[in-house]
């Protein structure tokens, strides 16, 4: 590996004596702290266990796949299954996975702050997710729910006797969460920067957030409300939603996409700004088009909320109506590929390095880059008539949503490891479970375009024999898959003990989270910041290493 | 955007030394700064209602288009005085609650004290009469899916004998009526309620002497949202309570 | 008023309250006099403005908003627009899901 800008010799660097982890110590200063980067960590392991409960419904999903018939479970264990698979993954993974972890960890960091503005809102909102994970799981242990992670009405409402409204709850109170974490980042980015950090001097990470908030605090709630519809049909049967009674199942749709969609920006955007830093740092050079990629994420956060009704072409809307929604669709691609095509911009005469998180960063690019390209197949009104309800659109939204935002979450956890812990994750490793995750990635999905082309219906549990092939190439894909996730999970704990100690910046970046000790005082700063310079202006930052003005560690 | 919250940061050049006035909390420069921070959070959480309060807005308009005529008779079974005296009632609630407000900003404790009292009291006389008339539809069949019957529509009803009886299908849609009556009102009612039970917390914390010693936000944003409930029944009662009186 | 703390707040006088809760009150009567008047689809409309008459008294002076910052004045911009947003959108299909079918 060559690199030009030389990275700092680490083996002389030691452990700050006091940060954020060893201040207190004992369970309760851990459940009680208002210190927003132990409440990332207690996010990041939750998180993580959620995610591998997930995980394993997932690996159900897949082996019952092995063959055409429905042998390893019934069909409506396979709806159960593939159910808790999604809103596990949905509701308690990605909505909260970069934002909750990460983004509590760094935002207050990034904008020069102490604390996000309302630290005990944010605890508060990481019990709320915990009290919709146990809801959740008394769901799963008493029965199960198979309504899939849409709660389709009057599939929900009136014809299932599973545990629709357990399920339900839980999703309600875990929105209520993910609402205050937003609404935590807005007023931090709003009135808590440090003196000299403008609006145009923040890292692009914040401004992605800043945009997946938005859509937090405006689209949940309306979400609520349809479970709170959906949760009163159900239990004392008024009529909005039921045709016997003259309400229409369509606006459920209606109101359960007017935020779902822009639910799937709460899961990609703040992935978006991992990536940016990732692309930044380790090819040395300000993110091309600053601004263009800043504004980009505020318009998607804008046009999500307008094309809702592609999830619903061929539910009965109406064909004109569908026909703006789906030129509408096509818009909303815009602002993603300027993303795309700005971070191909900033690699171009970079000096390049090939550390873990910039593999995970390379893998988010194709495979987003794929998945967003799918999404407008599906956006074109007759393409999507034939592809809908296809493997081709569970190809899509994991190529998304797992190529896109869990590679942009592991790309980021790598990247921020040794500031959060002060200590690096072992690198061989760590690139090998990347390149694992990737070909095990492509060997999962990517056989499903296939699949739904050729019209393999999802959800469910049997299928024609002639599909075998692809699917097991799908299922041994998974297992790969499996191990890429497994790999971090082990090493990254073992690095807690045994990883080389980091120092204060070990890749040399610019962000204001890079000039202080890793791991945090517990206030971050030992005085505010003044912010004098550009975000990602690595001259500035050679400037000051050379005049050694890096503050010190401990 | 908001460069004058910048502004008041830089001009006291980062760092100041401060003599942590009481009320401000150690991640906040300035007092100024935690209490922009907090009516700010506060205005988000609203934007957070008016959507949540938006998804049923938006429902109430479809299905008022699709079957007006259930609408009309729905709406006629409601009784005008309650809903009118109700509406009254809140908005004196509000101005209490403004006026609450002002005394804590003039310091004046016993003021603060009589304004919030006569808010509960307001409140709780809002929820009375809601409650009186839950009952009574409750008494009329008019609560879709537990207690419902189209009698009152297939027929002519005695309180409006000029509405004309509904045609059987159309006279079932009132059922789309009342669900909305119910979740809307009931919703309201749910946010009047955890209201009250916070004005109770705020009362005794103002007998002991909290919110008239210049720290005030907690009054203020519990105004902001005492009057954002306010709004929602401004819109409510035209919409439940006054569908074509006239007719 | 002398606060420690220089809160440059507008303190809104009594008598504006005073006045703007008359206000509301007279609204409330005159909304529900004009329903009782046959107006066709006016009944409807004049029955909306008047509400949001009366909102927007609230918002502005019992919620300060006619004394506060740009940015709170933004984000109640921000819910009414999503609102709309909702309900234009929505409406785009149920307005026109029965066209070219009679
Ligand atoms: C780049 C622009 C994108 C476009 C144009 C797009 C378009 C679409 C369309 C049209 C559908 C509906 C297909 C159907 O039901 O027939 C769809 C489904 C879906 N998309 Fe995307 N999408 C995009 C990006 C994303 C992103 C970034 C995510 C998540 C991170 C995502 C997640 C999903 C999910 C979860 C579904 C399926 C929902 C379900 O029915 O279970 N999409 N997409
Ligand atoms: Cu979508």
């Amino acid at each position: 590996m060559s690199t030009i800008v030389s990275l700092p010799d680490q083996s002389t660097a030691t452990l700050p004596k006091v940060s954020y982890l060893n201040k207190e110590y004992g369970l309760k200063s851990w459940l009680l702290t208002g210190d927003h980067k132990r409440i990332a960590i207690l996010y990041l392991i939750s998180i993580t266990f959620f995610f591998f409960i997930g995980g394993a419904m997932a690996g159900l999903i897949r082996l019952e796949l092995l063959t055409p018939a429905s042998d390893l479970m019934a069909a409506d264990t396979y709806n159960k299954v593939f159910t808790m698979h999604g809103i596990i993954m949905v509701f308690l993974f990605l909505v909260p996975s970069v934002p909750a972890t990460i983004g509590n960890f760094l935002i207050p960091i990034m904008v020069g702050a102490k604390d996000l503005a309302f630290p005990k809102i944010n605890l508060l909102s990481w019990y709320l997710y915990i009290a919709g994970g146990i809801l959740l799981m008394t769901a799963l242990i008493s029965g199960g729910v198979d309504t899939g992670w849409t709660f389709t009405t009057p599939l929900s409402t009136h014809y299932l006797n599973t545990h629709v409204i357990t399920a339900g709850l839980a999703v309600f109170v875990a929105g209520f969460s993910s609402i205050f974490t937003g609404l935590n980042f807005i007023v931090t980015i709003h009135r808590m920067r440090a003196p000299g950090m403008t609006w145009f001097r923040l890292p692009l990470f914040v401004w992605s957030h800043y945009a997946a908030s938005i859509l937090m605090v405006l689209g949940t709630p309306v979400l609520a409300i349809t479970l709170v519809l959906v949760i009163l049909e159900r239990t004392i049967g008024i009529g909005v939603f039921d045709p016997a009674k003259g309400g229409d199942p369509l606006l459920f749709q209606h109101l359960f996409w007017f935020y779902s969609h822009p639910a799937v920006y709460i899961m990609i955007l703040p992935g978006m700004g991992v990536i940016s830093e990732v692309i930044s740092t380790f090819s040395r050079k300000r993110v091309f088009g600053y601004t263009a990629v800043a504004f980009s994420s505020v318009a998607i956060a804008v046009f999500g909320f307008f094309v809702w009704a592609h999830h619903m072409f061929i539910m009965g809307v109406s064909n004109y109506s569908a026909l703006v929604f789906s030129l509408l669709t096509m818009l909303v691609a815009v602002p993603s590929a300027i993303k795309i095509f700005n971070w191909a911009a900033t690699l171009y005469k970079g000096s390049i390095t090939f550390e873990t998180p910039m593999l995970y960063a390379f893998g988010f690019m194709g495979l987003f880059t794929i998945g967003g390209l799918t999404g407008v197949f599906l956006g074109s009104l007759g393409m999507d008539i034939h592809l809908t309800e296809t493997y081709f659109i569970v190809a899509h939204f994991h190529f998304v949503m797992v190529g896109g935002m869990l590679m942009a979450y592991l790309s980021g956890v790598h990247f921020w490891w040794p500031k959060m812990t002060g200590r690096m994750y072992p690198e061989g490793l760590s690139k090998l479970a990347a390149v694992t995750t990737f070909i095990g990635f492509i060997l999962t999905f990517f056989p499903q375009f296939i699949l739904g082309y050729l019209g393999m219906p999802r959800r469910y549990a049997a299928y024609p024999p002639e599909f075998q092939v692809l699917n097991v190439f799908s299922t041994a894909g998974a297992s790969v898959l499996g191990v890429g996730y497994l790999l971090p999970l082990l090493y990254l704990t073992w690095s807690l003990k045994y990883g080389a100690i980091a120092g204060a910046n070990p890749w040399q970046a610019t962000g204001l989270e890079w000039q202080i000790q890793s791991p945090p005082l517990t206030e971050n700063f030992v005085e505010t910041p003044i912010v004098t310079h550009e975000a990602y202006d690595y001259e500035w930052l050679a400037h000051k290493t050379e005049h050694d003005e890096v503050e010190t560690v401990g | 955007m908001d460069s004058h919250a910048l502004a008041a940061q830089t001009s006291e050049t980062g760092h100041i030394e401060h003599a942590h006035p009481p009320h401000l909390r150690h991640h906040f420069e300035t007092v100024e700064q935690q209490r922009e921070a907090a009516s700010f959070g506060m205005w988000l959480f609203l934007l957070t209602e008016i959507m949540f309060f938006g998804g049923l807005f938006c429902a109430y308009l479809i299905y008022r288009n699709w079957y007006y005529p259930a609408f009309v008779v729905g709406s006629h079974q409601l009784k005008i005085w309650a809903g009118t005296t109700n509406t009254g009632v809140l908005i004196g609630s509000s101005f209490t609650m403004a006026m609450a407000v002002y005394s804590s900003q003039v310091r004046n404790r016993a003021a603060l004290i009589g304004y919030l009292l006569l808010t509960i009291v307001l409140g709780t006389v809002f929820l009375g009469i809601k409650g009186y008339e839950w009952h009574d539809e409750w008494e009329h069949h008019h609560v879709p899916g537990l207690n419902f019957s189209v009698s009152d529509f297939v027929h002519t009803s005695a309180a409006y004998p000029e509405d004309k009886p509904l045609p059987l299908d159309m006279a079932e849609k009132t059922q789309v009526y009342f669900s909305l009556y119910f979740a809307m009102t009931g919703m309201h009612a749910l946010h009047m309620i955890i209201g009250v039970s916070l004005l109770i917390i705020l009362l005794a914390q103002a007998w002991g002497g909290a919110y008239t010693d210049g720290h005030m936000t907690t009054i203020e944003n519990f105004g902001l949202y005492w009057h954002f409930v306010d709004i929602i029944w401004i819109f409510l009662f035209p919409l439940l309570y006054l569908i074509s009186r006239h007719q | 008023m002398s606060e420690p703390t220089h809160h440059e707040q507008h303190i809104v006088t009594p008598k504006i309250y005073l006045i703007i809760g008359a206000t509301l009150l007279v609204l409330t009567g005159a909304t529900t006099a004009i329903s009782y008047v046959e107006l066709g689809v006016f009944n409807a409309v004049v029955a909306l403005a008047i509400a949001c008459i009366k909102a927007s008294l609230v918002v502005l002076f019992f919620m300060h908003v006619k004394y506060s910052s740009k940015l709170t004045k933004l984000t109640v911009a921000a819910g009414l627009f999503t609102f709309l947003v909702l309900i234009t959108m929505t409406m785009t299909d149920y307005i026109s899901r029965a066209w070219g079918l009679w």
